[in-house]
């Protein structure tokens, strides 16, 4: 019967305990603890939030990088082959020029070489002209030396006109 | 009550197996209460006559209220700390200290403590026709002073623990914090939030984490058995009334209209089960007040039954040295064993107990503010 019949002081006593301890922590305990708890779950829940953002932005700048890499690729190769054409072009013109000179030159050369040649050739006519001169000059001068064949070259003569 | 039951049956398994594990502790404990304790009582009252050592006395004694905190016996000297008393009778106020009564063997100022019948243990005072009268107590008694203690020390901690949290906010929590936060949160998102509902669970918060924390230190501190621990607080019928009736005012006066729809006029019910005989809303009722009766009942049956077991097996040893000195050595060595094992069993029970009656008020107080479905 002990075990079951509650006395009045205990129940006094206890209301006054708990409710104590409700109000106590009530005021100053659970209001901090519950705020406390879902001040850091809404933090952690936006700390979360932000680094799937970041994760998501970091893999759509990656996304963007290696487009823009592509790109970068595609023009570097366009310029290397305008580079290339443009070279090619320029060797074209500048053997096409070379050979244009070359050919003037040759071209400059042989007449230089051809009125070498002709003014070698006057000369050499002049001389041969001279020397056959001079040659039949000694010649003359040898076969008219004696009076005789002068006077009888002479009387040819003579005879010739006196023909006409 | 459907609902109710459906709020548990929606919840996980792991508390379906929590609830089956305290169903069987609940069960065990009272078989083995009822079980042993007769047991004891019988073999005591046998050796009574030659050894004058009564078990069931002592362990009951152990367990109810006194007037004082008996520590220790050494040889023929009690050591108890005497507890004040305060008694108005008669239109007087009466204070002294219990040391007065010498350990309950002498009466003073014409009152005494009562040796047996109904008020047995209760401070009486013999009126003009002989009978014992009960003046209005206000005693200071063991588990009233324990009762204080522990609140003290709850509040102590509590407030600590509020000021850890204010002190590092949006940190991990850290030293005792880090033990009481998953139990906050175990309470508000594993009991308030699923019993009460996203609406309301807020507002009932504070009265079920100091419920709770209330329950289950009271319970941990009554496990100790040195002063000024141990005193059986959790399981006795008063303390466990008091709280019991806090969570009935609670419920009864944040009832919304449905609440009280539900039981003086219950939708679903044929009429003729409410007019002209009104039988349903006399059943309703009647579940108004044995919801708080049942959560008193409950905790108070859960912790004494844990207390008697572990007393039940120290007062074995000493039953058995009655007999040979050696029979209580031999029978020391199971006993501890025994009591070390249900010693971890009350930790469990502990925990549990202070949940279930966290858990009930929270749906009690989720019927009482639930909208209309």
């Amino acid at each position: 019967m002990e075990l079951v019949n509650p006395g009045l002081g205990l129940i006094f006593w206890m209301t006054l305990a708990f409710g104590a301890v409700f109000y106590i922590l009530k005021k100053f305990a659970w209001p901090i603890i519950i705020q406390a708890l879902k001040d850091r779950e809404r933090h952690i829940e936006e700390a979360l939030q932000a680094a799937d953002r970041a994760h998501e932005e970091m893999k759509k700048m990656q996304l963007d990088n290696e487009a823009l890499l592509k790109k970068a690729k595609e023009e570097r190769d366009q310029i290397m082959q305008e580079a290339r054409k443009l070279r090619d072009k320029m060797l074209e013109e500048s053997r096409i020029k070379a050979n244009e000179e070359a050919d003037r030159i040759v071209e400059n050369a042989k007449v230089r070489i051809e009125n070498e040649r002709k003014a070698a050739m006057t000369d050499i006519k002049n001389q041969i002209a001279k020397i056959s001169i001079e040659i039949a000059e000694m010649v003359l001068r040898e076969k008219m030396k004696s009076t005789e064949t002068q006077k009888a070259y002479i009387d040819k003569l003579i005879e010739d006109r006196q023909l006409n | 009550m459907a609902i109710h039951k459906g709020i548990i049956k929606s919840r996980s398994i792991s508390y379906t197996a929590i609830l089956l594990l305290v169903g069987f502790f609940t069960w065990s404990l009272n078989a083995a209460v009822d079980e042993d304790l007769p047991q004891v009582s019988e073999q005591t009252t046998h050796e009574m006559e030659k050894a004058d050592l009564n078990a069931g006395e002592i362990i009951i004694g152990h367990i109810v209220d006194a007037y004082e905190w008996h520590i220790a016996d050494y040889g023929h000297t009690h050591i108890a700390v005497p507890l004040p008393v305060i008694l108005y009778d008669q239109g007087e106020w009466h204070f002294f200290m219990s040391s007065k009564f010498q350990h309950g063997n002498a009466a003073y100022k014409g009152f005494e403590i009562a040796k047996e019948g109904m008020l047995k243990g209760k401070i009486v005072r013999k009126d003009a026709d002989g009978n014992f009268v009960q003046p209005i107590d206000l005693s200071l008694t063991k588990n009233s002073l324990a009762v204080i203690i522990y609140s003290a020390i709850i509040i102590f901690i509590f407030l600590g623990v509020a000021k850890s949290y204010r002190r590092r906010e949006r940190k991990a929590p850290k030293g005792f914090q880090s033990i009481i936060e998953p139990l906050i949160l175990f309470i508000r998102d594993e009991v308030a939030l699923p019993a009460i509902g996203k609406k309301h669970y807020e507002r009932f918060l504070p009265y079920l984490f100091t419920v709770f924390f209330f329950i289950f230190f009271n319970n941990l501190l009554g496990l100790i058995p040195i002063f000024p621990f141990g005193a059986n607080v959790t399981g006795n019928l008063a303390v466990t009334g008091v709280l019991a009736l806090f969570t009935f005012f609670i419920t009864t006066f944040t009832g919304n209209k449905n609440y009280y729809a539900d039981i003086f006029n219950t939708p679903g019910v044929p009429w003729w089960l409410k007019i002209p005989l009104p039988l349903m809303p006399v059943i309703e009722l009647v579940g108004v007040f044995t919801k708080p009766f049942v959560l008193m009942v409950r905790l108070f049956a859960n912790i004494t039954a844990g207390h008697i077991i572990i007393l039940g097996f120290i007062s074995l040893i000493f039953v058995f040295g009655q007999a040979s000195i050696y029979a209580g050595y031999g029978m020391s060595i199971i006993s501890i064993s025994l009591s070390i094992f249900i010693n971890f069993l009350e930790l469990l029970v502990a925990f549990i107990q202070a949940y279930v009656f966290t858990l009930l008020s929270a749906i009690y107080f989720g019927m009482a503010v639930e909208e209309h479905h």
